[in-house]
């Protein structure tokens, strides 16, 4: 099955952020394909390389970045949620005069019209949300 | 076939994007309403549905100033110029919120829990904001 997933809500806040990484793993893990994971709403804070959880707590974000790197996975931040929340790559910085960047690797930024693409796309879109 | 030849052959989905929130408590109907209009630009099959509190999404009379928040509900007069028109609102969630058709800002459908349940049936996509 070739799934599109979509995460709408933060990290650590919202079990979403966590379910959404749950399943994407066990699909991957079971052979399934993952189209894209788009991440929207506050659910772009879940790309934040500046995050630092606790030493005994799960590192949401990094589990996304080691996710992506093992299965080349398509880790896409909505650009209008990212700029509104501060989330930013070293092209938006440039265009918006920010003097910082904070974009985990792995994730890049990119407009809603790859949400929809994906939903074209996937046999299914599983949206993780409240 | 590649996702280009995907897109040339123009696949038309059903895309449904159910609204339930309030207008201001959270983002999630401003962020919606920026998804059905990329949507909408992708020239897909978009349909629209509010239900619970996202009934008040297409209220008359928003007056937003004291909450320091730009009024949105303009936009959703403008989704019949991106061929946005099937608008539906649950008639649970007009009866139980004492708001009637003419209180709104469209014109809209309004269907029973069982006829919304039918549609979602036939969709393919399904957003929930």
């Amino acid at each position: 099955m070739k799934f599109a997933i979509q995460v709408n809500e933060g990290p650590y806040q919202h079990q979403a952020a966590d379910s959404a990484y749950q399943f994407t793993k066990a699909a991957l893990e079971k052979g399934h394909e993952i189209f894209r994971v788009f991440f929207y709403h506050d659910g772009v804070n879940n790309a934040t390389k500046l995050t630092t959880p606790p030493q005994d707590d799960r590192n949401i974000v990094n589990r996304w970045s080691e996710l992506a790197a093992q299965y080349d996975l398509d880790l896409v931040v909505c650009v209008a949620a990212a700029q509104r929340r501060g989330i930013v790559d070293e092209g938006e910085a440039k265009r918006n005069g920010k003097d910082a960047e904070n974009i985990a690797p792995g994730f890049r930024i990119s407009g809603l019209g790859q949400l929809v693409e994906a939903g074209i796309q996937a046999e299914r879109l599983v949206v993780f949300g409240d | 076939m590649s996702e280009e030849e995907m897109m040339d052959d123009e696949v038309v989905k059903k895309f449904m994007f159910v609204n339930r929130r309030a207008p201001y408590g959270s983002i999630y109907a401003l962020e919606s309403l920026e998804v059905v209009l990329i949507a909408a630009a992708f020239d897909q099959d978009v349909s629209l549905v509010f239900s619970d509190d996202g009934i008040y999404q297409l209220k008359k009379g928003q007056e937003t100033a004291g909450i320091g928040m730009k009024n949105f509900s303009p936009t959703y007069r403008a989704l019949e110029m991106y061929d946005v028109e099937k608008l539906y609102v649950s008639k649970t969630a007009m009866d139980a919120r004492g708001i009637s058709k003419d209180d709104l800002i469209v014109d809209v459908e309004v269907l029973s829990d069982e006829a919304l349940a039918d549609l979602m049936d036939d969709q393919d996509v399904i957003f929930s904001f």
